[in-house]
């Protein structure tokens, strides 16, 4: 089965990178052993924490829930192995925003016991897509593109729109990571699997395998299963190989030819774009009954001894990773959690696998472009940005602070991909600056919304006072009047039976 | 050109009247510029100002009585803003505080309810005699329920 590449929409700007993924894809995914200690984050998703469900000192079993979803919009979190609870403390973890994140801390008995599996559930087809749709919900899955956004809560939102395609992303297209590649080689099985549950918890049937020419393996891999399978509802789709055609929106524009409107969704021009690691782990738990606890990992770069791509434990720290993978080499200078292009350098390989690692790399140095020159306004920029933002417009009003502008020009479209830090001929960092910008701009519409809700509370409050003043002038009125009508007798009554009272009362 | 001349103020002096009658009769938008004000305040209701809250302070500044650097928990950023709406200097800030919030100690707590009297935005629960505590989300950190407790069990916390 071949896979056409004709019948695509067109993507604005973009460029070609050196892909430098050869090194990884050679081997097939190793796996890492049960490591002395696993630390999980209670915050590896988007939305509100996790809450803790186990005490120190607890013994728990591999697939046991740790900590459970608060409020409406977050996951669970499951024990990656069998140990005992040995912490539950701040660690260093590789995020946008702070260095340190509350983790529990298992020490590991290296038995690996899973916990009791639940009963079968009939076969998924065979369950109503509510149902189906809480099912995922458990098993602590999310975006595992980079976005981690709760996979159930992304699928609820979807259900309450029009949805015509669901596109399963294969689409990787950021140098150095190939975790997704050589997972559609090796379970090519399990992604079409997890894409029929997912259609069928949509309720939708016309699904996007999406994959990239650079991945003629994975390509072949998919065509074969799709053979096997058969099923008439599943396309793939061949799409050039540029930077960020993976990017959500820019697959939906590629794929189908819609725009996604500005501070828009997917959903809004009825798509549903799902990453293929998150399709296998829908299979893994709906069939298998297997939460999220181990995700495929590219440990790549110059600095270590043997780039592959592994499956490792949610939990595991790169220092054990990389000591499984034959250790660093003497290159090793700088770690950077996630891709070249929109990865997070860290400091301390202390820091664990969570369900957004997609990239360990380890390079010899950060490719230092030279110093940052004032803007020439050559325009360079704007013609590679792929949301067709004029980044240089957008740096010139970052630098003013000028926030309502910045909102006129698109600021919060950026998808921060780098192209136009690529570009620049005057080597200044563009992304940088606005995702600085943009968290400036989120600060200050938290600010705006506290201080409304202050003036709320206030003016109910000076509301009460007035009623509750109002109420008491009226009853004062009322006993005035009542004391007039009765006449001198009643009063002296009435006087008598306070002066009663407040002797009783001493 | 005596005729030109004399209609020329004709026009003048009938122009003069109409505007003179619509700005002693039609209501004066000042009311929406002490709203566009207020809307720039952090509406914490401190009354750092010396005004009794973020409203009187924007009726006080837009009728010319006020400065704009008078809002300690606005900031810079404020004044700044403040300047821009009304087109005056950019003037130093007056007096600056930091972000905090209020923290009742609950074990000297008497319950006397005198902090939940004094909360501008009601952030403080408790009853009568029973253990009062704020509610950190929506305390503007206002100090206003610091003095009036009896037994000094509340401190600000700052929030950085």
């Amino acid at each position: 089965m071949t896979a056409p590449t004709y019948d695509l929409g067109t993507l604005h700007g973009g460029l070609r990178l050196t892909a430098n993924k050869s090194a990884s894809t050679a081997k097939p995914i190793f796996d890492i052993p049960v490591p002395a200690q696993l630390v999980l984050p209670i915050t590896q998703h988007v939305g509100d924490p996790a809450h803790p469900v186990v005490g120190i000192g607890e013994r728990v079993l591999k697939g046991q829930l740790i900590a459970e979803q608060d409020g409406t919009f977050g996951a669970p979190v499951h024990a990656s192995s069998s140990g005992k609870i040995v912490a539950i403390e701040p660690w260093p973890v590789s995020r946008r925003f702070g260095d340190n994140a509350p983790c529990i801390v298992i020490e590991c008995d290296g038995e690996d016991r899973h916990i009791e599996r639940a009963e079968i559930a009939p076969e998924f087809t065979q369950l109503p897509p509510e149902v189906l749709l809480a099912q995922i919900m458990h098993g602590g899955i999310v975006g595992l593109g980079g976005a981690v956004f709760p996979t159930a809560q992304k699928l609820m939102q979807a259900r309450t729109c029009e949805i015509e395609y669901l596109i399963i992303n294969g689409v990787e297209c950021e140098p150095y990571i190939s975790c997704d590649d050589v997972l559609m080689r090796e379970r090519a099985v399990e992604i079409i699997s997890g894409a029929q549950i997912l259609m069928h918890a949509l309720q939708i049937d016309i699904c996007f395998v999406v994959v990239e020419s650079d991945k003629p393996e994975a390509l072949h891999e998919l065509g074969s299963v799709l053979g096997a399978v058969a099923d008439e509802r599943i396309t793939l789709k061949q799409v050039p190989t540029i930077y960020p055609s993976g990017g959500e929106d820019q697959l939906v524009q590629l794929v189908t030819n819609r725009e996604v409107p500005s501070g828009g969704l997917p959903t809004d021009v009825g798509c549903l774009v799902q990453n293929v690691g998150t399709a296998a782990a829908v299979h893994d738990w709906v069939i298998d009954h297997e939460p999220l606890i181990s995700r495929v990992t590219t440990v790549t770069g110059d600095g270590v001894a043997s780039p592959m791509n592994v499956r490792a434990r949610i939990g595991t720290t790169v220092a054990d990773i990389v000591n499984f993978t034959g250790g660093y080499t003497d290159r090793a200078q700088q770690l950077i959690i996630g891709g070249l292009m929109t990865g997070k350098s860290v400091t301390s390989d202390r820091v664990p696998i969570v369900k957004a690692t997609n990239c360990v790399l380890v390079i010899s140095e950060a490719p230092s472009p030279g110093p940052e020159l004032p803007c020439i306004r050559c325009g360079e920029c704007a013609s590679v940005c792929p949301v067709q933002l004029l980044p240089q417009q957008l740096f010139w009003y970052a630098c003013a602070d000028d926030e309502k502008k910045m909102r006129d020009f698109g600021l919060i479209d950026c998808i921060e991909c780098g192209c136009c830090d690529l570009v620049c001929p005057s080597h200044i960092p563009l992304t940088f600056d606005f995702r600085m910008a943009k968290g400036r701009i989120r600060e200050l519409a938290d600010e705006k919304a506290r201080a409304v809700r202050a003036r709320q509370r206030f003016e109910a409050r000076n509301e009460r006072l007035e009623r509750e003043q109002a109420e008491r002038d009226a009853e004062l009125a009322q006993q005035k009047e009542t004391a007039r009508t009765a006449g001198p007798a009643a009063i002296a009554e009435i006087l008598k039976r306070k002066r009663q009272q407040s002797e009783d009362d001493e | 050109m005596w005729i030109a001349v004399i209609t020329i103020a004709a026009i003048a002096l009938v122009a003069g009247i109409a505007l003179s009658y619509a700005s002693s009769r039609l209501p004066s938008n000042n009311e929406d510029l002490v709203e566009q004000v207020n809307e720039l305040l952090p509406q914490t209701q401190c009354a750092q100002c010396g005004y009794p809250g973020c409203r009187p302070f924007a009726a006080a500044i837009v009728d010319g009585s006020a400065a704009i650097n008078l809002c300690p928990p606005g900031g810079e950023e404020t004044v700044r803003r403040l300047a821009n709406l009304l087109g005056r200097e950019i003037i130093p800030l007056a007096a600056s505080v930091n972000p905090s919030v209020a923290v009742i100690d609950e074990t000297l707590c008497i319950g006397c309810t005198h902090c939940r009297k004094a909360c501008p935005v009601d952030a403080i629960v408790g009853a009568h005699q029973l253990m009062h505590t704020v509610i950190e989300s929506e305390c503007t950190g206002c100090e206003l329920c610091v003095a009036p407790c009896p037994v000094d069990c509340i401190s600000m916390r700052p929030l950085m």
